[in-house]
């Protein structure tokens, strides 16, 4: 469980990482908190050219809070972002971060490094896509911005180009009157969720008006669940939990397909259950 | 002990002497040793369950950096023989000759194929893609289940089938039993495979001194004396030219009691290249290739009479054990050890398993903690519950009727198993109390009326301890079933000693220290023993069988006595008294009238320093050796009962355990601390077992559980309070009564667990007889209720 030799490079700046990753013509990746790639690097799955420690550019462990949201650096921790949340930030960041693996994993993981990874069973690919989040890709051709939901392709893709990288990723702030809230089921806490979701509903007193629901652990990507939001508005759970027949969801051996649609159901029960009894904000 | 008899010091709880220095960061393990020569191993291991090898081209791979030889069998096979295990006590056992790396065919993924040594494990690791095989893909002998149907794929084509050994064990009057029963309850039970997952790795610094034609193996593992045995035999070499270390073992669960192919590859390079040889398996080989256990299916079926007495049990157990009986213990032990004890706890008449062990293209499964008794203990205890069920009846209230009662001790039971001094009834009761039955039934149908799924399960087990010679002697398989203590006063009073079982991170070293220091009468800390060096310590049996307290420390005790009775007596000389007028406390020789005479210091440093002080030469013998080998009773029996509360949830099928109770008779509780840990640790290998752990395989013998991320173990966080109580019935045939207890916690605990389970579905309807419990099987049994 030794990695293959590879090259390292420890840039200054962002312009800096993405060069050198042009230069490695897709022998390049970038090294953020490691806590997927290392790994991926024992077991020899990636044997790249050249490793982008991009630990030490300036400016990566920003945190901007301002009236657009919320925007984090390119290393931006788990722990960092979550205290940060703790404090006032995003309450679906703020529910979703804990769910991140263990705090070893979280001190050292970052942010954008889960969604430059994009496993379908984690949390902040979902919540990106919840939120609406937006992604700032970055290469030596010039800088982008990608909505989350157009980020993620399928399994462990994206819509990044081999010479970019995430940059930075911006969440728009909390709509008035919205609630929000994520989560899931693993056998043992700090597992990839088998099935999980992160949900919001806006709420107009004691109605729900509108609902934004996404799955994750249960497709190739994270699943925007549209017809159960839908019918959450105007017929409730119980029909939101039916709508959820009709969604195309993922199994695999020892977890097959039915289980995870009555995984998803139950917490779907439950997210709007707990939110609905929240004293309204 | 005191003159009154009572212990100063055994029965109080003490913590490890090593614990402070392990959990500082101050261990030295294998990996901690270096030999400034030294090359690293890594292996070359199949990816498939079953293939020829038609080719193997490792010319790329000799000329890469840092890389100072890659080995195959045809490079081995000047040095070192293959495996052959044999154990005369299973008459026809098949065991096929296992290489230490591949000869021709592979017979399961992970099988070793080719040795690189070279000058960092990455180098090494390089090299390995850099050889090519040519494999040709053979058919996989995988489920256990069909292996001995026509036309099944065999494990080895050589052979006519996969039957590696049958046998039946029975007494009394089985079909009588049946015939007459008012109540019949059966059932079909699968365990799957799990392994001991050790914190420390496997791993071995091998070093061989061409000119004095000695082999030097530092080794985490827990029989350096069997590997001694077997590592001079396999290489051809006297004993006493093999010297086997263990320096700190970070934990052995009957993983590391087995020699393993890649270890036996390993020695023979370093023979070979006359440089010695690192081998660490790291975690990924670990799963595919140390020894797996338990692979079960079990028919059993239970016959109860109109009294509610049980009175019979019929059993046909069919156990995978993997592609080789394992070296040199062979696999069927775990056979006969997962039928033995079904039915232990009971009176019965009429007792029959018939066991059929079978060949597979999957790692070896091996002996591993509480070898086979968990299956036992599973399928009797759920047959129990069914049975009360079945009656109507509280499942302690049929428990408590049909336990053999102490005034039927001992005796031999149907299955051959010999029982003395248990005390069945008494843990129940000291269970209920520990619990607080009422009040925990009351909360339990407080949650069901609240609409909460919660399931209260029992488990009480017997478990054979302290194996004897009969096991392995039988067969001819050269383990050690007796064990010595070696001890010696330093000049300053202290006494140092060597044993022959094994520190393995169970802390018996400090365990026998303190017996040594009672037996003399010394402060505890006065007293250090070693262990793990077969060039110092004498040979014997290590760590297997939770031997540690009964069979090691008997022979701590006796070298303890030994050397008390000589500084007695060389002190009555330099006193001008007889020795029964003196006496040890404290570190110092009293009289009859309590006066210190002499402190120990005072008196080696006479006999070592200045003999000549003592009359007519009357030299004193300072250093002592003692042997304890139990003479009669196979095994000594230890019994309890266990307990644990689960609660379902019912839109995951996620089982939580809630809490969990023992109640455990281990004998004369040595050290009461150690005892409980053992005992939650072994809790929680069981928990594991129902809830979580699985080495699984799909239809092709392809390993899907090859990490830490798919082999789930048991973690802290979703582990109960485990509360634990003793009732002490010391064991009649030694002096200081104690039995086995390192395994006990193991034994039960997934009983409890799978009947807590069936307690919160037997409302539905449902049950399942299968472990681990996971939530789709859960979520199946409520949903077939549900539609029925």
């Amino acid at each position: 469980m030794k990695p293959a030799p590879f090259g390292y490079a420890r840039p200054a700046t962002i312009a800096e990482a993405v060069g050198l990753l042009a230069e490695g013509d897709g022998g390049a990746r970038i090294l953020a908190g490691g806590q997927s790639l290392m790994p991926m690097l024992n077991f020899r799955l990636s044997q790249p050219a050249i490793l982008v420690d991009i630990n030490r550019v300036a400016g990566g462990g920003i945190i901007i809070e301002d009236a657009e949201g919320t925007e984090i650096g390119p290393v931006v921790r788990h722990a960092e972002l979550l205290r940060h949340c703790a404090r006032g930030g995003h309450p679906l960041l703020a529910a979703a971060l804990p769910l991140v693996a263990h705090a070893g994993v979280r001190n050292r993981g970052t942010v954008c490094g889960s969604l430059a990874l994009a496993d379908p069973a984690a949390e902040m690919p979902a919540c990106a896509v919840a939120l609406d989040a937006r992604l700032k890709l970055v290469s030596s051709r010039g800088e982008r911005w990608v909505a989350a939901d157009d980020f993620f392709t399928g399994i462990y893709d994206t819509a990044l180009a081999e010479d970019e990288m995430i940059a930075a990723v911006r969440y728009p702030p909390p709509a008035p009157g919205w609630r929000w809230t994520c989560t899931e089921f693993a056998r043992r806490h700090g597992d990839f969720a088998i099935a999980g979701l992160a949900a919001g509903l806006g709420c107009d007193g004691a109605d729900i008006s509108a609902a934004r629901l996404v799955a994750f652990g249960v497709g190739e990507r994270p699943v925007r669940l549209a017809d159960a939001e839908a019918a959450l508005t105007g017929d409730g759970v119980d029909a939101a939990v039916r709508a959820l027949d009709d969604v195309e969801i993922l199994g695999s051996g020892e977890y097959p397909e039915a289980y995870r649609r009555t995984v998803i159901g139950t917490l779907l029960r439950r997210a709007v259950a707990g939110l609905c009894s929240r004293v309204a904000a | 002990m005191g003159a009154d008899g009572a212990f100063r010091l055994l029965g109080r709880p003490a913590p490890r002497t090593e614990a402070a220095r392990l959990v500082a960061g101050g261990g030295a393990y294998t990996d901690d040793l270096d030999h400034p020569r030294q090359l690293h191993a890594a292996f070359l291991r199949s990816p498939h369950a079953h293939a020829m090898i038609a080719a193997l081209d490792a010319g790329a791979a000799r000329t890469m950096p840092g890389v100072a030889a890659v080995l195959t069998w045809d490079d081995l096979s000047g040095v070192v023989q293959p495996m052959e295990t044999r154990h005369g006590a299973f008459p026809g056992l098949v065991s096929p000759l296992q290489y230490p790396l591949a000869n021709g065919r592979v017979a399961y993924q992970g099988e070793p194929v080719a040795l690189v040594l070279a000058a960092s494990r990455a180098a090494a690791e390089d090299a390995l893609e850099a050889i090519d095989v040519a494999y040709e893909p053979l058919p996989a002998a995988a489920s256990a289940e069909a292996a001995l149907d026509p036309g099944a794929p065999r494990a080895h084509p050589a052979l006519p089938d996969n039957l590696c050994w049958a046998g039946e064990i029975a007494g009394g009057d089985v079909d009588g039993a049946f015939r007459d029963a008012a109540l019949v309850v059966e059932e079909t039970f699968r365990f799957t495979r799990h392994t001991g997952v050790t914190l420390e790795p496997r791993g071995l610094l091998a070093a061989f001194e061409p000119a004095a034609g000695t082999l030097d193996v530092r080794i985490s593992h827990q029989q350096p004396h069997q590997l001694q045995t077997y590592l001079a035999r396999l290489f051809r070499l006297p004993m006493t030219r093999v010297r086997v270390l263990t320096p700190d073992v970070g934990g052995g669960f009957g993983i590391k009691m087995h020699i393993h192919a890649d270890e036996v590859a390993a020695c023979a390079a370093a023979i070979l290249l006359g440089r010695p040889v690192k081998f660490i398996a790291d975690r990924l080989e670990a799963m595919a290739a140390d020894v797996h256990a338990r692979e079960h299916i079990v028919k059993a079926r239970m016959a109860v009479d109109a009294r509610g007495l049980i009175t019979a049990f019929d059993v046909e157990d069919r156990h995978g054990l993997g592609a080789y009986s394992v070296y040199p213990r062979s696999s069927t032990m775990e056979t006969v050890s997962a039928v033995r004890t079904i039915g232990a706890p009971y009176g019965m008449s009429a007792y029959r398993a018939r066991m059929t062990a079978v060949f597979q293209n999957k790692s070896l499964t091996g002996q591993y903690r509480s070898v086979g008794h968990p299956i036992a203990c599973t399928v009797t205890e759920v047959l129990v519950e069914r049975a009360a069920r079945a009656r109507g009846e509280d499942v302690l209230s049929f428990r408590a009727r049909n336990y053999t009662p102490v005034a039927a001790l001992p005796l031999t039971n149907p299955a051959g198993v010999r029982l003395m001094d248990l005390s069945h009834a008494a843990c129940l009761e000291r269970l209920e109390a520990l619990m607080d039955l009422p009040r925990l039934r009351q909360e339990l149908a407080d949650g069901r009326a609240a609409g909460r799924l919660l399931g209260l399960g029992f488990a009480a087990f017997v478990e054979l301890t302290a194996s004897g010679s009969e096991a392995y002697g039988m067969g001819d398989v050269a383990v050690a079933a007796m064990d010595t203590v070696t001890l010696a006063l330093e000049p300053d009073g202290s006494v140092k000693g060597e044993a022959s079982v094994s520190e393995i991170g169970q802390g018996i070293a400090t365990t026998l220290a303190r017996v040594v220091a009672e037996g003399i009468g010394l402060p505890a800390e006065q007293v250090r023993i070693f262990t793990g060096d077969t060039r110092s310590a004498p040979h014997g049996g290590g760590a297997w069988s939770s031997r540690g307290a009964a069979i090691g420390a008997e022979a701590a005790h006796g070298a303890a006595r030994r050397l008390r009775a000589a500084i007695l007596e060389a002190a009555a000389v330099l006193a001008q008294t007889v020795p029964d007028t003196l006496d040890i406390i404290d570190g110092a020789v009293v009289d009859a009238s309590g006066q210190a005479r002499f402190t120990l210091e005072e008196l080696v440093q006479t006999a070592l320093f200045r003999g000549y002080e003592f009359p007519e030469g009357r030299l004193p013998q300072l250093a002592v050796s003692h042997q304890y080998g139990r003479p009669q009773d196979r095994a000594i029996p230890t019994n309890g009962i266990q307990a644990s509360l689960i609660e379902i949830d019912p839109g995951t099928g996620l089982v939580t355990c809630l809490n969990h109770w023992v109640v455990e008779d281990c004998g004369r509780l040595l050290n009461p601390l150690m005892v409980d840990e053992q005992i939650r640790g072994g809790v929680v290998q069981g928990i594991g077992e129902a809830l979580f752990e699985a080495c699984r395989y799909d239809a092709d013998g392809q390993l899907l559980t090859g990490t830490l991320a798919d082999y789930l173990l048991p973690m802290a966080g979703e582990m109960p309070d485990i509360a634990i109580a003793h009732v002490e019935t010391p064991y009649s045939g030694s002096v200081l009564g104690a039995k086995g207890a390192g395994e006990a916690g193991t034994c039960a605990a997934a009983a409890a667990v799978l009947n807590a389970v069936n307690d919160a579905l037997a409302p539905f309807g449902a049950s399942i007889a299968e472990t681990p419990v996971t939530p789709v099987m859960v979520l199946n049994a409520l949903a077939q209720q549900a539609a029925a």
